[in-house]
């Protein structure tokens, strides 16, 4: 073929284009303000009840899973997250997504090698860098506590 | 007998009609410009079944049946059927046509299968290995979604050179030149990897192929984009479009004219989500038969090339770092033997 990679590179590179990072970015941030919002009105409306904070805080997000949950079977997360983006994939909503998802769309191959098997294809490298950052900073901060 | 000029290039002399054929598609597709020229729209992406595949295997089955129907055919009929789709062992394929009782070839060729099975049926029908053959292939968005990429209920956020893969399907049913539109000559395609590693940008892994492919049939056949009145590639979307129509242009030559992809055809992209445009092998399948087909039949083209471009990337092979190979076949049609 009479092209270069270099000239296919070149070529490919300049009809790709990219998000539209100033409408993107502003999205993000008032869908993810928006969730956090929600979040610290639970933690008051717990708090309200006569709730202590440290059980407030568990209940906020024991709600907040919840409804993610639900919003994904339902089919509605991903239609907030299509403008949402990284404001609705990073707070702990995300990550109830991300959990089920695959439970709910690999449940056709059975509960044990569907679901089971399945549901962490997503969430699993993040449950196994944050436990091994926890321990890395867990030692760190044991060290750093001797030499004071 | 089908002549052998070069370089991959292959003349059908015996003449060969594309007899019959249907398309099914999905609810979806079904809204988009092409909505009234297919044989067959569903409510929904299920179809009645409860599993992604097995819906899949339901298109297949129903473009088949429609294409039988129409020039009143029966399955027995049918000396060999060739098809082909996007899943692991031919997912739709093999357990679509199970029950079929047609000796069966399965394919694999990304979304380049139409054109790669279109391609076999014809030529087996140049050669009179039998009477009629069937070319099938399909694709379906949640199927594809949950083996190549992630859930459909997951957040992940798509990029602008992202496609869509279509729900649908199509069958060409060939046979011995008896009405247009007749298969003239074909051109397989050459692996061609331009180092494109984006998963995202399949447009761009296979704009490559298809001006590879385009480019021998001009060369191999004496001929130029002027002498055709409708060059159709199969699911470069808009990012592989313009590459490819820059590429040609670069070098002296305009398809842009006559050029037209069938990844920008099956959707309206500025009322469906679709990003650069559709994809899958259901795309240039549903397109060709619901489109371009009847449009060679009802006199309004008279020679079209039928480029189907497929990303032959594996998964696997992307996590370890590799490129994505492309491949498009050209199939050249026309309403005059």
């Amino acid at each position: 073929m009479d092209i270069s990679k270099k000239e296919y590179e070149q070529t490919a590179k300049k009809h790709a284009g990219s998000s539209k990072m100033y409408i993107t970015v502003p999205k993000a941030f008032l869908i993810g303000g928006l969730i956090c919002c929600i979040g610290e009105g639970l933690l008051n409306m717990y708090q309200y009840f006569g709730i202590e904070f440290d059980e407030a805080s568990a209940y906020t997000s024991i709600t907040l899973v919840f409804l993610s949950a639900l919003l994904t079977g339902l089919g509605l997360y991903e239609r907030i997250a299509k403008h949402g983006g990284a404001g609705t994939l990073v707070p702990i909503t995300g990550f109830a997504n991300a959990v089920v998802s695959p439970a709910l769309e690999f449940k056709t191959e059975g509960y044990v090698l569907g679901t089971g098997a399945k549901m962490f294809i997503i969430a699993g490298p993040v449950i196994v860098y944050g436990i091994t950052a926890a321990f890395i900073y867990g030692i760190i901060y044991y060290i750093y506590g001797l030499c004071a | 007998m089908a002549e052998f000029i070069k370089d991959g290039s292959i003349r059908l002399t015996n003449g060969v009609s594309a007899y019959s054929y249907a398309a099914a598609v999905g609810k979806m597709e079904g809204e988009g410009p092409l909505g009234d020229c297919f044989d067959y729209v569903a409510s929904g992406a299920e179809i009645g079944e409860d599993t992604w595949e097995k819906s899949e295997s339901k298109f297949q089955q129903y473009a088949l049946e429609m294409a039988l129907n129409k020039s009143g055919l029966q399955k027995s009929d049918l000396s060999i059927i060739f098809a082909g789709d996007l899943l692991n062992q031919c997912t739709g394929s093999a357990y679509g046509l199970r029950d079929s009782g047609v000796p069966f070839i399965g394919l694999y060729g990304a979304c380049s299968t139409m054109a790669e099975s279109l391609m076999l049926a014809s030529l087996f029908a140049d050669m009179r290995l039998g009477e009629r053959f069937a070319a099938i292939t399909s694709s379906h968005f949640c199927s594809a979604e949950r083996q190549f990429r992630f859930p459909i209920n997951y957040g992940g956020v798509r990029p602008p050179t992202s496609q869509w893969t279509a729900t649908a399907a199509g069958c060409c049913i060939t046979a011995a030149a008896e009405k247009p539109p007749y298969i003239k000559a074909v051109t397989v395609g050459k692996i061609t990897d331009m180092g494109i590693k984006d998963a995202n940008n399949m447009g761009a892994a296979m704009a490559g192929a298809a001006y590879d492919s385009l480019s021998r049939h001009f060369e191999n056949t004496c001929s130029s984009p002027d002498d055709y009145d409708g060059i159709f590639t199969g699911d470069l979307g808009q990012v592989g479009t313009d590459i490819l129509c820059e590429l040609f242009d670069k070098r002296g030559v305009d398809i842009s004219r006559v050029h037209n992809d069938c990844g920008l055809m099956l959707y309206d992209r500025e009322k469906q989500d679709v990003h650069a445009g559709g994809s899958g092998c259901g795309c240039s399948a549903s397109v060709l038969c619901a489109h371009i087909l009847p449009s060679i039949a009802g006199g309004k083209l008279h020679r079209v090339l039928f480029a189907a471009t497929g990303a032959l990337m594996s998964t696997t092979m992307s996590q370890q770092g590799e490129s994505i190979p492309g491949i498009s076949h050209v199939v050249e049609i026309a309403d005059t033997l």
